[in-house]
This record gives C-alpha cells, sequence and structure tokens, in this order.
C-alpha cells in the first residue's frame, strides 16, 4: 500500500447472517458490501454516494473497526482493520447523523471534554479547541447548555465538533447533515469544507444521499448501490459521462397512462424518469441528442398531455445515479424501504 | 466560502498508557458525579423512599420487642440497598444504553480500553451513591436513634471499600451480559431484585436464613459485606454474623478478584463478538 493512501480497500465484502435465536440456525444471509475496491488518498474529501441500505454505513463500520468483514481487506492509515485496530483508533474518528451521543446533564462543554479525554487529549488542550471549533461552528453560545436542551440542530453541531476535537488523521462522516434545516446543514458544510482547507494532510469519508452536499463538498464520489460500488470519479467527471448527452426537465399536465418505459422504448432516448410535481408530474429526460425530442414531444401530444415548462440543462449528480442505477435516489430508497 | 490556510489548532501530544487509562476512567466517571446530581429528585427518590421501607422493618421490630441492635442492622442495609440498586439498574444494564444512545460504538473505536470505561462508570457510581447511602445512613440514624459502638476503624474501612470493590465487580461482569442477552436479562434483574434482599439479609442477619442458604447468598457481596460491617459497627454484631470477620474480608477479596477478572473476560468477548457480527452495536434509533 502506497504510504499516500489514507484508506484502501480490496475485494471487500460483508454478509450479514440472520440466525432464528431459538433455533440458532442461520435464516437468512444479507449482502451488505459486495467487492469494494477504493483508494483513497491522503487529504482527499472523498464522498459516498447512495441511498440507505447501499452499506455505506456497513463500509464505515469496517474502516472505523467497528466490524469485521466477511470478505476481502481494508487498510487504514496503512494499517489492517482486523488485525491492528489499536494502531487505527488513535488516527481516527466519527460522527453519524442523528446520533444522540454523549449524556443529556452535561454541558456542551462537559460533553466534549469527556469524549476528548478518551483520546488522551490534556484537558486545558481539549477546551481551547472546544472554544475555537464551537466558534467556527456556531454553538459558542451555547457551551454552557445541558447538551438535552439542544435542538437537533445544534446537537448535530456538537457531534460534529467532537469528531474534530482530537485532530484525526481520518474523520468518518456518516450522512452528518441528516435531518438538518437548510441552515444548519449549511453551516455544517461550510465548517468542513473549512476544516479541509485549513488541514490538506487530513482526509474525510463522507457519507450522504444528498447530491447537493457530494457535489458541493467532495474531490472525489463513489456512487454506491446495493453494497456496490457503481462508479468513483470526482464529480466534475461523473458529470462528464453525461455531458455529450442532453438533459431535458419538462413539466406537464398529468400524464394520462404516459409511462417512463413507453419513452425509454423511443429512439435516442436512454432515461425517462416520471415524477409527481405539482398539479401534474415532471419528466427527466436523458437523449442521446437534441434531435431525440421531438419523438418525445409527439408521444406527449398523442396522449394528450400538455406541456407547461420546457429546460435544457446541465447534468447533475442525480442525472449520473439515474444513468448508472436505472431510477433516482429517491425511489431507489423507497424501493429499499419496502 | 471563508476559507482559511491556516490550521485549527497545531498537533500536540496525547497521552497513551496508563496515563490515557486513568484519563478514561475519570472522564467517564464524571457524569455520574458530577451530572447525576444536577437531578435534585434523587433526594426524594433514593432518600426519602429508602427512609419509607427501613421504617416500616424498624417499626415491625420495634412492635415485637427485637433488640435495638435490628434497628441499626437495618438502617445499615437501607443505606447499602443503594448500592445494590445502582449496580443492578445502573452499572449492569449501563453498557445496554450506551449502545442504545450510540456512546457504545464511539468508546469501542476510541483508543482507550473499554475496561476503564467500565472502571470509570463504576467509581462515578460509586461516589454519586456514596451520597445518597450517607444521607439514607445519617437520616436513618437521627431519625431511629441508632447507636453505633465502632471498635476497628480499619478494618470497617477495609470491609466497606471491599464489599463495594467487589460489588461493582459484579455489575461490571453483567454488563457484558446484559448487553449480549438484551431484555432477558432486564427480566432476570427485576426478578433477581426482591429475592436478593431477602436472601443478602439486607434488613436482618443472614444468619438467620440458615448456613446454606446464607452461603449460596454469599455471591452477592453484599451478604456478606453486610455482616462484616454489622459485626464491626454494633456491639452484638458478632453474636449474630454468620462467618468471622476475616473469613469474610477473604472470601470478599476472592469475588473481588473472580468478578474483575470475568468482567475483563466478558468485556473482550463482548467486543470480539460485536465486531464479527455486527448486531450488538445497533442501535434503535
Amino acid at each position: 500500500m502506497s504510504a499516500d493512501l489514507a484508506i484502501e480497500t480490496q475485494n471487500l465484502g460483508r454478509i450479514y447472517t440472520i440466525r432464528n435465536r431459538r433455533e440458532r440456525r442461520i435464516r437468512k444471509e444479507v449482502v451488505a458490501l459486495r467487492d469494494v475496491n477504493l483508494q483513497i488518498p491522503r487529504g482527499e474529501l472523498f464522498g459516498l454516494l447512495g441511498p440507505n441500505g447501499a452499506g455505506k454505513t456497513t463500509l464505515i463500520k469496517i474502516l472505523t473497526t467497528l466490524l469485521a468483514p466477511t470478505t476481502g481487506w481494508a487498510r487504514v492509515a496503512g494499517f489492517d482493520v482486523v488485525r491492528e485496530p489499536h494502531k487505527i483508533r488513535p488516527r481516527i474518528n466519527m460522527v453519524s447523523g442523528g446520533e444522540a451521543s454523549g449524556y443529556g446533564l452535561l454541558t456542551v462543554r462537559e460533553n466534549l471534554w469527556m469524549f476528548a479525554q478518551f483520546y488522551g487529549l490534556p484537558s486545558r488542550e481539549a477546551n481551547r479547541r472546544i472554544e475555537e471549533l464551537l466558534r467556527r461552528i456556531g454553538l459558542a453560545d451555547r457551551i454552557h447548555t445541558k447538551s438535552s436542551d439542544l435542538s437537533t440542530g445544534l446537537r448535530q453541531k456538537m457531534n460534529i465538533v467532537r469528531g474534530f476535537l482530537t485532530d484525526p488523521e481520518i474523520l468518518f462522516l456518516d450522512e452528518p447533515t441528516l435531518g438538518l434545516d437548510v441552515n444548519a446543514a449549511r453551516d455544517v458544510r461550510r465548517f468542513i469544507r473549512e476544516w479541509m482547507d485549513a488541514h490538506p494532510d487530513r482526509t474525510v469519508l463522507l457519507t450522504t444521499h444528498y447530491m447537493v452536499e457530494a457535489d458541493e463538498l467532495c474531490d472525489r464520489v463513489a456512487i454506491i448501490s446495493q453494497g456496490r460500488v457503481l462508479a468513483c470519479d470526482s464529480p466534475e467527471a461523473l458529470k462528464r459521462r453525461l455531458q455529450r448527452d442532453a438533459l431535458f426537465d419538462i413539466e406537464i399536465t398529468a400524464p394520462n397512462g404516459l409511462t417512463s418505459s413507453m419513452l425509454e422504448a423511443l429512439p435516442g432516448v436512454r432515461k425517462a424518469v416520471l415524477t409527481d410535481a405539482d398539479g401534474g408530474a415532471r419528466l427527466s429526460l436523458i437523449l442521446a441528442a437534441d434531435s431525440a425530442l421531438p419523438g418525445v414531444i409527439h408521444v406527449l401530444t398523442e396522449r394528450a398531455v400538455q406541456v407547461r415548462h420546457l429546460t435544457k440543462r446541465e447534468p447533475t449528480l442525480e442525472d449520473v445515479f439515474v444513468e448508472l442505477v436505472g431510477r433516482p435516489l429517491a425511489e431507489e430508497e423507497v424501493a429499499d424501504g419496502q | 466560502m471563508g476559507s482559511e490556510a491556516r490550521p485549527f489548532f497545531a498537533p500536540v501530544p496525547k497521552a497513551s498508557g496508563w496515563r490515557l487509562f486513568l484519563k478514561t476512567v475519570v472522564a467517564r466517571a464524571y457524569p455520574r458525579v458530577v451530572g447525576q446530581q444536577r437531578e435534585r429528585s434523587w433526594i426524594f427518590f433514593d432518600v426519602f423512599l429508602s427512609i419509607l421501607a427501613v421504617s416500616a422493618y424498624v417499626f415491625v421490630y420495634r412492635a415485637i420487642g427485637a433488640p435495638e441492635e435490628y434497628v441499626g442492622f437495618v438502617v445499615v442495609g437501607g443505606a447499602m440497598t443503594a448500592f445494590w440498586l445502582n449496580v443492578l439498574w445502573s452499572m449492569s444494564s449501563q453498557l445496554y444504553w450506551e449502545k442504545e444512545s450510540g456512546n457504545l460504538a464511539l468508546y469501542i473505536m476510541a483508543p482507550n480500553s473499554m475496561m476503564a470505561i467500565l472502571l470509570g462508570m463504576a467509581l462515578g457510581g460509586i461516589i454519586a451513591t456514596a451520597l445518597r447511602a450517607a444521607a439514607i445512613l445519617l437520616v436513618g440514624s437521627l431519625l431511629f436513634h441508632v447507636q453505633y459502638a465502632v471498635g476497628n476503624l480499619p478494618a470497617l474501612v477495609v470491609v466497606f471499600l471491599l464489599t463495594l470493590a467487589a460489588l461493582y465487580g459484579l455489575g461490571m461482569m453483567s454488563a457484558s451480559l446484559f448487553l449480549l442477552w438484551g431484555r432477558e436479562a432486564w427480566h432476570l434483574a427485576n426478578l433477581a431484585q426482591e429475592p436478593i434482599y431477602l436472601l443478602s439479609g439486607f434488613y436482618f442477619p443472614v444468619k438467620n436464613l440458615g448456613f446454606w442458604v446464607a452461603v449460596a447468598a454469599s455471591i452477592i457481596p453484599l451478604t456478606l459485606g453486610l455482616d462484616a460491617m454489622r459485626q464491626l459497627l454494633f456491639p452484638s454484631g458478632a453474636a449474630l454474623g454468620f462467618l468471622t470477620v476475616p473469613v469474610e474480608v477473604a472470601v470478599l477479596a476472592v469475588l473481588c478478584v473472580l468478578f474483575l477478572v470475568a468482567a475483563r473476560w466478558l468485556l473482550g468477548y463482548m467486543e470480539r463478538m460485536a465486531i464479527r457480527e455486527g448486531r450488538l452495536l445497533e442501535s434503535r434509533r
């Protein structure tokens, strides 16, 4: 493994075995991760983009030494996650979205101080860093507030500070903005970006199912679905894959029986996604060329579907996801939930 | 975006080895020592309700004309009940709650020893509960005019500390068991709470239960600890004692080592199993 790699995995896989508790027999095996190969250099903000249940958290658990892989291997900071977890642990930290860590009866400062002690940080330095990080993330005025009195957003900011407090070489952020309002999520993203700018030798692995977050923050992104990494590149390079295509958004009235598959059967239509919108529907199209558009309009006219608005636009990560997975991330989550 | 090239802070040397162990113990004890005192309701639930239970026995003993030392036995038993309840519900169940809140994964992932986390929980529990036990002892002693005759204070201190060490060793051991057994352990703890009041002789000399029942009950360190403390606190204590104080001290020392070794082994087993199966660290949030 190269010394410049913060994280490296080779054919990494994880199968969960669900046993019948009484009979101790294996009832079901669930493949959470399969054949994941990643190389993440030091200093990179790397994103894992995928829906719930895609395997992102499983991968993070393996890399943070909390879960053993069933196949393949992984190295973090140059050390094997199975054989050398004690060498990895002082070098990493992790923050999960929606976590309720710490103790509600303690203040923000006390909770953060406590976690800093578990990493051996001197008390005075811990308190200095707590003040500095709380100021930067906009939580300085709550330093003496009991954490049980914090809102979800403020609590998550405290969790974020906990992760950065120990100055980890590699930080794992598992859905760090999950459930946050727009402002709190923006604060958290700004804080992460500032950290990376100020600490170019540090590495962050961030999982998210928010396309904008991955696009805005990450140097490179791996798109993961059903345990497999489908693509891995910079957001720009991923979007360039679709640069030759023509992307249109069409707002229509009621679809009148129109389906995505009808449109995908047309020549030049690579992907068509139909979603509900206010008082009608929205049709997202990936076409091989502009010349395929008249065919689509013709089908719409045939079915008496009126076009309200038509936009040609640049590709986004959402389009890349649709191209790779076959459906939008939101739908993927619904299907996963079922 | 307002990025700054200057690092937020410079790297500093961090504690490792035994210094990290000690820092972890102190840090994990902190929420119990400081945080728990912030909920003033403990004065009602932990002291007033305990005094009520003690009062019931005192009135019964006085009504039947039992020796006055029995009143002292009950007050001391009432005070030590606080430790038992703390071990049963705050120590044994703690890892389970830590898992539910997401703390357990952070504890395992940190470079510290999980044994230091458990010791911190125990130390914090002992200090926080000592305050409650002292309050029960003080109020009970004043209310019922208990007379103590301490002939050997160092021995009393040794017995008290050994009892707590063995008792919290038991708690540390059962913390991993609670996590492994989940809700089933809850039912066991519920089942164990009242019978152990009886078997450990919280409110009467355990000798009255008969030799073999008292021997069986001695697996709970409070049985012998209470018996030895009563012998050292009251003039007629020795006559009502189950075994001699030196024997009880020796057994308590053995239990202490036994439970701490078992706690360490079970903790390692729990951690290995959690990492292998990935189930134990799943919280329900």
